[in-house]
């Protein structure tokens, strides 16, 4: 396991000392869940969810939201600019 | 009002012992019970009756933080308060309960200990050198310490079952889908259950009976019609038929916890039930599947957590990527980064069908496993957990060690069936053991009836923690 690409994929950024520790740590539970190996599942369909529902479908009409468009944007820690939250350029800085 | 008074006085002293509260919310209680009590009318068993709930929960306003430092302004940008209700505390609003703030939970409910809050750990109010148990420690340490009546909880691997099971309360894991997860801040989708904590079974029956029902905004809520749990109560077990499953009773198990469950099977023949041995054969795959599926839905469920629209914020990112990976790498703790990682990895190409893949078709034989077992019989017995509550920093270089402290609890949600935690006696060290009752899916009814069953034929005088 590529710690390093597997934080960046999840945009985290992990310190050289986390690197060894969570490396031995992430290892040991990748050992412990190939246990599963052990099963023969070619016969078997996944099971992604419980409820036995599909598709719950509404009419496509618009409702009146609990949370107006000021409480919603009020809750960001970034610069509200014409009703938008400014954030960095995802570019490089030059 | 005498009642939230009460539970406020009482807050103040024992929580400074042991830390279930992380908010409390207490003006607004005593404002809402003045209301109540200006009004005089208590059409509800509940009205007026003060709880606590879990830190994920989202109540208009009341910061909720899932114990996350990436939900707190501490060190820049905004503490969340959420500008909507939860549907569940939404229902208990509209019955009059009282809500006193918010319990202590695992980050992000990631944990079996209540020891991965950014707040500190919560103590268990029997021994408070030891756990609560996790995730929900704060909401089960406060119902058995008597800060609230009842509490709020969520279950995915077990965190209403086991902190039940070593505070010495009553709590129940509902068939995923009975009760609505909306507002609810989630850790992995298709496992998590909302719940609540009561001292007793009637208790516990009263407020499922409440927050329970299809909600249109969860669409993973059920149709079907919400019994009124309560009246259930009190009915005879006779013939019924109960099942002990011997893949957990394993070796290493604490002597004392075996001795407590199997005395209650004893029980329940007394009063007349069926004991026959039973099999869940893929039990000890459970905890395997359940750290595959779990961390993968962390992955994507965590991703909503990047400084923009709440929370943690950061001033010198160089930009959005960098930004992003600042917020989250201080506001996440240890074990949320791991799961993240573990889950980034199971999902990604390559590895997704030998991991996720394979974890969801062995899901499936866990839930064969039972609905096999349900033929034969009508509920399921088992301990909560191998041991009663470990001490606080057990496993604190071992989250493998941690994670197998779930053993008893992860197959249950991948199965989706429901499960109730009772206190069926105590250690030789006087600690609480935790018996599970196991039903089929839509079979809280019978869960209910049976723990209350077996709570009348064992009421002795019930005994309280000394703090």
């Amino acid at each position: 396991m590529d710690i390093a690409h597997i934080a960046k994929l999840a945009r985290l950024k992990i310190s050289e000392q986390e690197v060894a520790k969570f490396t031995k740590e992430l290892s040991a539970i990748l050992e412990y869940v190939n246990i599963l190996s052990e099963l023969d599942t070619s016969d078997v369909q996944p099971t992604a969810q419980v409820t036995g529902i599909t598709n719950v479908l509404r009419k496509d009409e618009v409702r009146a939201s609990e949370a107006s468009k000021e409480d919603l944007l009020g809750c960001s820690p970034l610069p509200i600019v014409n009703d938008q939250i400014e954030t960095l350029s995802a570019h490089e800085k030059s | 009002m005498e009642l939230v008074r009460s539970c406020l006085e009482r807050m103040e002293k024992v929580d400074p012992n042991i830390h279930a509260v992380v908010f409390q919310n207490g003006e607004e209680a005593l404002k809402k019970a003045k209301e109540i009590d200006a009004k005089g009318v208590f059409d509800h068993p509940l009205t007026g009756i003060p709880y606590l709930t879990k830190d994920v929960f989202c109540e208009k306003g009341v910061p909720t933080t899932a114990c996350s430092n990436i939900l707190r302004g501490e060190k820049g940008g905004k503490t969340y308060r959420p500008p909507y209700d939860s549907t569940t505390t939404k229902r208990l609003k509209a019955v009059g309960a009282i809500s006193l703030g918010k319990s202590n939970t695992d980050e992000f409910t990631m944990g079996a200990s209540t020891e991965t809050s950014c707040y500190g750990p919560t103590r268990n109010p029997w021994d408070v050198t030891r756990v609560a148990g996790g995730s929900s420690g704060g909401s089960a340490a406060a119902v058995a310490a008597d800060e609230c009546l009842f509490a709020l909880g969520t279950d995915t691997g077990g965190s209403i079952r086991q902190p039940a099971g070593f505070c010495g309360c009553v709590g129940i894991r509902p068939t995923y889908g009975r009760t609505s997860r909306y507002g609810v801040m989630s850790m992995a989708s298709s496992l998590d259950t909302i719940g609540p904590f009561a001292k007793n079974v009637a208790d516990l029956a009263l407020v499922l009976s409440a927050i329970a029902g299809r909600d249109a905004y969860d669409a993973t809520t059920a149709d079907s019609p919400v019994p009124d749990y309560r009246s259930s109560l009190g009915t005879t077990v006779k013939g019924l038929n109960v099942g002990i499953p011997k893949e957990y009773f394993i070796s290493g198990m604490d002597p004392d916890v075996e001795q407590r469950v199997r005395e209650a099977a004893k029980t329940f023949e007394e009063l007349g039930a069926n004991i026959k041995s039973v099999s869940l054969p893929h039990t000890k795959y459970a905890v395997a599947t359940y750290y595959i599926i779990v961390p993968s839905e962390v992955s994507s469920n965590m991703a909503r957590y990047d400084g923009i629209r709440f929370g943690h914020s950061v001033t010198d990112a160089r930009n959005l990527t960098s930004y992003y990976e600042r917020v989250r790498s201080e506001g996440f703790g240890a074990e949320v980064k791991r799961r993240i990682m573990i889950g980034t990895f199971a999902l990604s190409a390559g590895y997704y069908d030998a991991y996720y893949r394979k974890a969801q078709k062995v899901r499936t034989l866990l839930k064969r496993d039972f609905e096999e077992a349900f033929r034969e019989v009508d509920i399921i017995l088992s301990p909560v957990s191998p041991t009663p509550a470990f001490k606080i920093g057990a496993h604190a270089d071992d989250p493998l060690a941690m994670y197998l402290e779930d053993i008893f609890m992860c197959a249950q949600p991948l199965a989706g069936i429901p499960g109730l935690s009772l206190p069926c006696g105590f250690s030789k060290e006087n600690l609480p053991i935790g018996l599970q009752i196991m039903g089929p899916q839509w079979g809280e009814e019978l869960l209910l009836r049976a723990g209350h069953a077996y709570e009348m034929a064992t009421m002795n005088v019930k005994p309280k923690p000394v703090l």
